[in-house]
C-alpha cells in the first residue's frame, strides 16, 4: 500500500519554529483528522506535503521517494486550503477541465456533478462566489483531482451545517471509491470524529499523538466530584486538566480509572474534550 | 451524524453503538431474518462514520451469528437473531436496567416495596 512518510520535519520561520521534527506516516486507505490549536502547526504542514514550502530539515517521502520539487510524486498529492493559490478570475469549470494537465486521474465530470450536488454554478468565477462557496469549490477540486494522498485544511470554513453535512457524506464516497488517503485538518472535531480512522495532534508544532481515535478517546477520563475528593483522587495521577465550579471539580485524567471512590464519578470524554485537554485547556 | 439518524453519545466506542443500533433493528422487527443489512458503505456514508468503524461494530454481529454474509451480495440477519438478541439482552437485562434504577432508589430513598408497587401500576396501564 503506498505511503507518505513525514521524517522529522521541521520549519523554521524568522521568528517562530512552526514544526520541531514531526514524524509519522499516511497510507493509503485510511482517513486521518489532523488536530490542534491555531498556530500549531497544521497548515505549515499540509505545505510541506504539497512542495509549496520546503522543510527547514527532516524530508516528506512517497513510497521511498522525497517528494521536494518531485512532480512524479507530487502529481498523487492534493493540497487544498485558505491561500488563494488558483487565479481567482477562473471559472470554476475551467479549472476542473485545466487540472488534468496536472493530475493524470483528474475527474472533471465528477467534479460538475458535485457542483450540482453542492448548488455551485461551475460557469462563475471563483472572485464571484460567496467565501462558502470559494470554499466548496476548493473542496471539489481536491475531491476531484483523483489524487492518491488529498490534504484538506480546514475543508468546512464558512460551509453551512447542510452543507458540511454533504461534504462529510462525499469525503466517505469518494474515499470507498478510491481508497486514497485523506488527511483533514478541521476544528469541527465532534461534528467530524466519526470520520477519523486516526488522529494527529499537533501541539506547538510536535506531534503529540498518532492514534487510532478511538483508543485515542479512551486513553483519558474525566473524574468529577467534590473538588477535594478528586484531587485526592488524582493526586499521583496525570491531570491533563482541571475545571472547577464553586466546590465541584472535574478532571480530565490520563490512563484507566481504577479504585474509583464512590464519591467520584466517571465518564469517557469526547475527542474535542480531550483534545482541548491535551493542548492547553480552554483559557 | 445524519440529520434523520441518531448522534450516538460519548460514552461507548462508536463501533458498539453501531452494533447495539443495528441489534435494535433486528430485535423491533425492522430488520427481519434473511433480510439484507444496509452495506458497509451505505452505513458509512449516511451516519457520516469511517468505514473501517463500522465493519468493527458489523463484525460484532456476524461473532455472534446475527447476520450471516452471502458472498458478493452483503449482509443478511440470521435465523434466530431476533431471538438471540433477545436472550443475550434478558441476561444483560439486571446490569443494564434493574441495577442503575436500584441505585438511583437507593439515593432517592425509595424502597423496594414502592419501587415494586410502581412497576405493578406501571404494567397494568
Amino acid at each position: 500500500m503506498s505511503m507518505m512518510e513525514f521524517r522529522s520535519v521541521c520549519k523554521d520561520y524568522r521568528k517562530k519554529t512552526a514544526l520541531a521534527g514531526v514524524s509519522f506516516s499516511v497510507a493509503k486507505g485510511s482517513i486521518y483528522g489532523l488536530l490542534g490549536r491555531n498556530g500549531a502547526g497544521k497548515t505549515t504542514l499540509v505545505n510541506m506535503a504539497g512542495n509549496r514550502d520546503f522543510p527547514t530539515s527532516g524530508e516528506v517521502m512517497l513510497d521511498g521517494e522525497n517528494v521536494r520539487e518531485n512532480d512524479r510524486a507530487l502529481r498523487r498529492i492534493y493540497c487544498s486550503g485558505a491561500e488563494e493559490l488558483i487565479p481567482t478570475y477562473m471559472r470554476v469549470k475551467d479549472v476542473l477541465s485545466s487540472m488534468k494537465y496536472f493530475y493524470k486521474d483528474m475527474d472533471a465530470e465528477y467534479g460538475l456533478k458535485l457542483c450540482e450536488r453542492f448548488g455551485l454554478d461551475p460557469k462563475k468565477k471563483l472572485s464571484q462566489l460567496s467565501t462558502g462557496y470559494r470554499m466548496i469549490a476548493k473542496d471539489i477540486f481536491a475531491l476531484a483531482s483523483g489524487a492518491e494522498f488529498i490534504f484538506m485544511d480546514e475543508p468546512t470554513l464558512g460551509l453551512d451545517p447542510n452543507h458540511r453535512e454533504l461534504l462529510y457524506k462525499v469525503i466517505l464516497e469518494r474515499f470507498s471509491d478510491t481508497e486514497a488517503a485523506f488527511v483533514i485538518s478541521t476544528h469541527q472535531i465532534d461534528e467530524c470524529a466519526g470520520l477519523f480512522e486516526r488522529c494527529l495532534i499537533l501541539k506547538e508544532g510536535r506531534l503529540i499523538a498518532d492514534e487510532d481515535s478511538d483508543k485515542l478517546r479512551r486513553s483519558a477520563y474525566v473524574a468529577e466530584g467534590k473538588a477535594a475528593d478528586v484531587d485526592a483522587f488524582t493526586a499521583g495521577r496525570e491531570v491533563l486538566s482541571r475545571t472547577a465550579v464553586g466546590s465541584l471539580c472535574s478532571a480530565c485524567v490520563k490512563g484507566e480509572p481504577q479504585n474509583v471512590p464512590d464519591s467520584i464519578e466517571i465518564s469517557q470524554p469526547t475527542l474535542q474534550q480531550l483534545l482541548i485537554a491535551l493542548t492547553g485547556g480552554g483559557e | 451524524m445524519s440529520a434523520n439518524y441518531p448522534s450516538f453519545n460519548d460514552t461507548e466506542p462508536l463501533y458498539i453503538q453501531i452494533a447495539q443500533w443495528l441489534e435494535d433493528k433486528i430485535v423491533t422487527g425492522q430488520l427481519r431474518t434473511d433480510e439484507q443489512i444496509p452495506s458497509t458503505t451505505e452505513l458509512s456514508q449516511t451516519l457520516k462514520i469511517n468505514p473501517a468503524t463500522i465493519r468493527k461494530g458489523v463484525s460484532i454481529l456476524v461473532d455472534k451469528g446475527l447476520v450471516y454474509k452471502k458472498r458478493g451480495m452483503g449482509m443478511y440477519v440470521a435465523e434466530n437473531a431476533n431471538q438471540n438478541v433477545r436472550d443475550d439482552r434478558r441476561v444483560k437485562f439486571y446490569d443494564d436496567f434493574i441495577k442503575p434504577l436500584l441505585s438511583e432508589a437507593q439515593r432517592l430513598g425509595i424502597s423496594s416495596e414502592d419501587i415494586i408497587e410502581m412497576l405493578k401500576g406501571g404494567t397494568e396501564k
